[in-house]
């Protein structure tokens, strides 16, 4: 695991709003398909899946193919009821899971 | 839908082409139109398909298939009884035609997802978007790709 998560969460919402959540993590996303210099196949490795969950809920998650460019970058919405924590968690093909948090203050 | 091939494009795909023979016994076969249906049947059980309500943000031309910006809105309330649940995204020119699903919840306020993605040649995005009373919206986009990028 190299690089941290990068994350565009705000820091405060109103009641009800919808905000918009931006992540990108560092990673090849090697598909599979491609052959190194002896022409021996590059095995897959990509994130498979990424998901986001909001005081525990489930608020977005993504099945991910070797189709989706290096440095997966996904962008959503969630809606915020209450003040609480966003959790983001990356799947890697050879099981290695990232996650990172993120804070929201929430006001009526 | 077919369309009359430029000089160049001729050019490209048979220089495509060569490089994937030349990888050998990786899995090369390039998706079909038929792929990507058998894709799209996969997620929606063989139930019918209703266009229109989606919203595909791509570039009419992509120079570098390595990186596509695609954004996805599907018009939805989102609320706990009416929402979209799933959006299946499908290429049907790379060498596999899946590209991601995305699964929502009412939670996430609106229907709408961003992304990259590698496309391999000029296609057809097709979106599908399932929603909570299990109907099946579909909308397609066709982006003209100038260097592939799944690699081969």
């Amino acid at each position: 695991m190299a690089e941290k998560p990068r994350l565009k969460v705000p820091a405060q919402a109103k009641k009800g709003e919808v905000v918009e959540i931006k992540t990108l993590l560092a990673h090849g996303m090697e598909t599979g398909l491609r052959k190194d210099a002896g022409g021996a196949v590059i095995p897959r490795k990509i994130i498979n899946k990424f998901s986001c969950e909001f005081n525990g809920k489930p608020v977005f998650s993504a099945d991910i193919e070797p189709a989706v460019a290096a440095n997966p970058y996904l962008q959503f919405s969630a809606r915020v009821d209450e003040s609480g924590t966003f959790k983001f968690t990356w799947v890697d093909d050879d099981g290695t899971v990232t996650t990172a948090e993120h804070a929201i203050l929430v006001t009526a | 839908m077919m369309h009359r091939m430029t000089r160049r494009q001729a050019l490209a795909l048979g220089a495509g082409a060569t490089a994937m023979i030349t990888v050998g016994d990786a899995p090369l076969a390039f998706a079909t139109p038929a792929d990507a249906d058998a894709e799209i049947a996969k997620f929606t059980g063989g139930k019918p398909l209703t266009a229109g309500k989606i919203t595909i943000d791509l570039p009419e031309i992509a120079e570098n298939g390595n990186t596509v910006p695609l954004s996805i809105v599907v018009d939805s309330p989102m609320t706990p009884d009416n929402y979209v649940s799933d959006i299946l995204v499908v290429a049907d020119g790379n060498p596999r035609p899946g590209v991601a699903v995305f699964h929502l919840t009412p939670l996430s306020g609106r229907a709408a997802a961003a992304t990259r993605i590698r496309l391999q040649t000029t296609e057809n995005i097709i979106v599908v978007a399932k929603t909570s009373d299990g109907k099946f919206l579909t909308e397609r986009k066709q982006v003209k790709v100038t260097i592939g990028g799944c690699g081969g």
